[in-house]
């Protein structure tokens, strides 16, 4: 796999890259072979965004060098890194919604001046055959706008194998991807380095980097810290080089037994959101995993709960009382609480201040009379930062100003203000690095063991896996197994896929 | 930056104008002429704060200048048919708030873009109104003009109360939730409905907010002349819209408050004036009020560059 005869297909030394008083690289090495699968490895912030940006041309580098098999680049700019074969498939598709799949392509790809005539049958039977390639099952004719994210991504990834790029880079590819999507990438990684493509993987779940990967580079504050040998490196090890300390337990565990049952749900379906036949119990102290592929109904069956879509079948018992949430302020009264998938989109709204996001699922109670009280509101805040460790000057500070792991504490705190009794958590640490990420852990743990119930939606398996007292797997509309924790990954995936194991 | 920037740019910006005034062209300050000038954007005021609002929940309704008409027409109608000014304008406020619940029903309701749904309001009740009138002239009884005060005392009224108005929105937006609501809807509706609050009816009843006030602006209007036409009120959606915008409110939703649009109304309405005094020719008005629109936008334009640089 290693090619280390030949120079190497790009290399980066020395690079360091400033914006404004931010350091955001202050030197950083990095190499990729061809026909490698180079994984780049760091916590929020360390860098390896801007690293991007640097090789694609987006950005230029302060001070340091790139250089493409063997010829230095001065003044990278996008479009001659596209000309050298440099495609990047972000973590955030980047596609025109309104055009189908076909015009989305075409126009990465098509070369030529203004007044050209599209040939619409080339450019059709091209995006076909792209799209066959990497294995997508939604027509080239289809609108971008009704495709979910993963397929999304999938376009965006023919649109590198269209360009015969030489060096792929991709960002997260499978944050929002279910397990068969990711085992269909993996096929498409790897057929990229049989084909002697350097991919540039970034990722963070580690099981995927050890899947996947030749070597890894981890990226530290803007330093790299160490490349390494997939093969010869351990999780712990890198672990370690990313956060620079020892992450001594990645999953808290559960430290104690269920109480009562909160939440018992028999039969419950809602026709609008495609949801049928879910019939399962949540105690007080227990974290209930909902596991299963994107479209298998867990976010859907978080939307009904939530009043957002609702039941039209069935009946909700919430300590035993009937219950028929319609909408998101029934819910809250009734103490359910759900901390959406998207944060950045829903969870917070990133133009107010914390203070303002904090308060805002409770201002019935916080502010009697419906006048603010600044004071309240300021002490409120600064308890909730405090009591989940938020990394955040103040609670003054713009919502968008915090990283990603510090918003989901923030979306996560609202909901917890509201002193709710049913906590449903959809993708907590999605897009959150590996520190903040546990810290997450140890909270939602901490709040189980408070007497909460807490439901967790996530497509991380490995999370879901140590994180869950129960596991409910959902496949196609309904719960189709209640998994003990600490199952075995594969039954759990068995159950996801509907194959009997 | 700071977060009031636009609200203290345009602030001092107006004062700049009047310090110049003051400077070059005392006779600016002469009270009466002043007072009157003050007197005639008090309605004006009036509908800013509601617009402020609409734009603020990421709305806007373009057919406020058609409801201030409505509005002024049928209070006149109503005050020449000897029914007391102390119950027309009550009813000229219920009549404004009912035109405004129906942009708000097929806005909010129907989730239809706000500017397509009060265009068509905008050039219906314009429309029916001159079907209605027939470009006739509502004449007024005696009793009507500055609520049968002296002038000076009508004048005082109508100011105070278009201040009384202002300063209840300015703290209301700041003081109470509704008034938080009001932001989040428009900073993101998804967001804001994720977090129990229901974007709909905010945005229903900032459109009724917005009717009422052009009624109550209506009535603060005839007041002022011995007789009502019906073409009054035609450009005042723009000259609103342009008060807000300059005064700091983003027209993408979220940001601002009334008191910048106070600052943006005031510099907008001394440029005539102040032409006229600096002898300047007075086709330059709208001009120079034109300039200071876009140098607004810019200004929000620049800002977001700015912000998006930092976040990258």
């Amino acid at each position: 796999m290693r090619q280390t005869t030949s120079a190497p297909l790009l290399r980066l030394e020395g690079i360091k890259k400033n914006y404004g008083a931010v350091r955001a690289l202050q030197g950083v090495d990095f190499e990729l072979q061809a026909g490698e699968v180079h994984a780049l490895l760091g916590e929020n912030g360390a860098g390896k965004s801007t690293l991007i940006n640097l090789i694609t041309g987006a950005r230029r580098p302060d001070a340091g060098t790139l250089t493409l098999a063997g010829r230095p680049l001065p003044g990278l700019d996008p479009a001659a890194a596209r000309a050298l074969g440099i495609a990047c498939v972000h973590q955030q598709p980047a596609l025109f919604a309104e055009l189908s799949v076909a015009e989305n392509i075409g126009l990465r790809l098509e070369a030529g001046g203004a007044w050209r005539r599209v040939d619409w049958p080339r450019r059709e039977a091209r995006a076909a055959e792209l799209l066959q390639r990497i294995g997508a099952e939604f027509p080239a004719s289809r609108t971008v706008r009704e495709l979910s994210m993963p397929e999304q991504q999938l376009v965006e990834i023919a649109c590198a194998l269209g360009v015969g790029a030489r060096i792929v880079i991709m960002d997260e590819p499978t944050s929002s991807l279910t397990r068969r999507e990711q085992e269909q990438l993996y096929g498409i990684v790897r057929g990229l380095r049989a084909a002697g493509t350097g991919v540039i993987y970034i990722s963070h779940r580690l099981e995927e980097i050890f899947a996947l990967a030749d070597r890894v580079t981890v990226l530290r504050d803007g330093v790299s810290v160490g490349t390494h040998a997939v093969a010869a490196v351990t999780e712990p090890e890198l672990i370690r080089l990313m956060v620079g300390r020892e992450v001594s337990q990645l999953y808290p565990p559960a430290e104690s037994a269920p109480g009562a049952a909160v939440l018992e749900l028999r039969g419950v379906g809602c026709r609008a959101a495609g949801m049928h036949g879910v019939s399962c119990t949540v105690h007080a102290g227990e974290v209930f995993g909902l596991a299963g592929l994107v479209g298998a109904g867990r976010t859907e069956l978080a939307r009904t709960l939530f009043g957002l879509t609702p039941a039209d079948a069935g009946e909700i018992l919430l300590h035993g009382r009937r219950i028929h949430p319609r909408s998101p302020p029934e819910a809250v009264a009734l103490g359910i609480a759900y901390v959406p998938e998207d944060r950045r989109r829903h969870g917070i709204v990133l133009e107010m201040p914390v203070a303002h996001n904090l308060t805002m699922a409770v201002h019935p109670r916080l502010f009697p009379g419906a006048w603010l009280r600044f004071g309240a509101e300021q002490a409120l805040a600064r308890e909730s930062l405090r009591d989940l460790a938020v990394k955040c000057p103040g609670p003054d500070a713009l919502g968008g100003s915090l990283s990603g792991g510090n918003q989901q504490k923030v979306s996560l705190a609202r909901w917890l203000a509201t002193r709710p009794k049913l906590l449903i958590l959809d993708e907590p640490t999605q897009g959150v690095d590996v520190g903040a990420k546990s810290e997450i852990h140890r909270i939602i743990r901490r709040l189980a063991r408070d007497g909460l119930a807490v439901i967790m939606i996530s497509s991380d398996l490995p999370e879901v896996l140590g994180m869950s007292d129960r596991i409910g797997v959902m496949r196609g509309g309904t719960l189709a197994a209640v998994l003990p924790g600490k199952s075995d990954p594969h039954t759990v995936m068995a159950a996801a896929l509907g194959q009997s194991s | 930056m700071n977060r009031y920037f636009r609200e203290i740019s345009v602030t001092a910006a107006l004062g700049l104008v009047l310090l110049a005034m003051a400077v070059f062209a005392p006779g600016f300050f002469q009270p009466q002429p002043l007072l009157s000038l003050v007197t005639r954007e008090a309605p004006t005021l009036v509908v800013a704060c509601g617009m402020a609002l609409v734009i603020i929940s990421r709305q806007i309704d373009i057919s406020v200048g058609s409801q201030f008409s409505v509005c002024s027409i049928c209070a006149g109608v109503l005050a020449a048919r000897g029914w007391p000014l102390a119950v027309v304008g009550p009813a000229a406020a219920a009549l404004g708030a009912l035109l405004g619940a129906f942009n708000g029903v097929l806005v909010a309701g129907l989730r239809l873009p706000s500017i397509v749904v009060t265009l068509a309001t905008m050039v219906m009740l314009r429309q029916g109104l001159n079907l209605v009138q027939q470009g006739a002239f509502v004449n007024l009884p005696d009793r009507v003009q500055w609520f049968g005060l002296s002038q000076a005392a009508g004048q005082w009224t109508l100011v105070g109360a278009a201040l009384v108005l202002l300063v209840i929105f300015g703290l209301a937006m700041r003081q109470l939730a509704t008034g938080r609501w009001v932001y989040a809807v428009g900073t993101d509706d998804e967001a804001a409905r994720l977090a129990g609050i229901r974007p709909q009816l905010v945005t229903f009843l900032v459109f009724v907010l917005m009717g009422l006030l052009a009624g109550v602006a209506a009535t603060m209007n005839i007041v002022q002349s011995p007789q009502v036409q019906p073409a009054v009120g035609s450009g005042l959606e723009l000259k609103v819209i342009a008060a807000v915008v300059v005064g700091g409110v983003a027209i993408s939703g979220g940001r601002g408050n009334v008191w910048g649009a106070f600052a943006g109304l005031l510099l907008l309405a001394c440029v005539s004036p102040a032409l006229t005094h600096l002898h300047v020719e007075a086709y330059w008005e709208k001009t120079i009020q034109g300039a200071i629109i876009l140098l607004a936008v810019v200004a929000d334009g620049l800002r977001q560059r700015k912000r998006g640089e930092g976040q990258a």
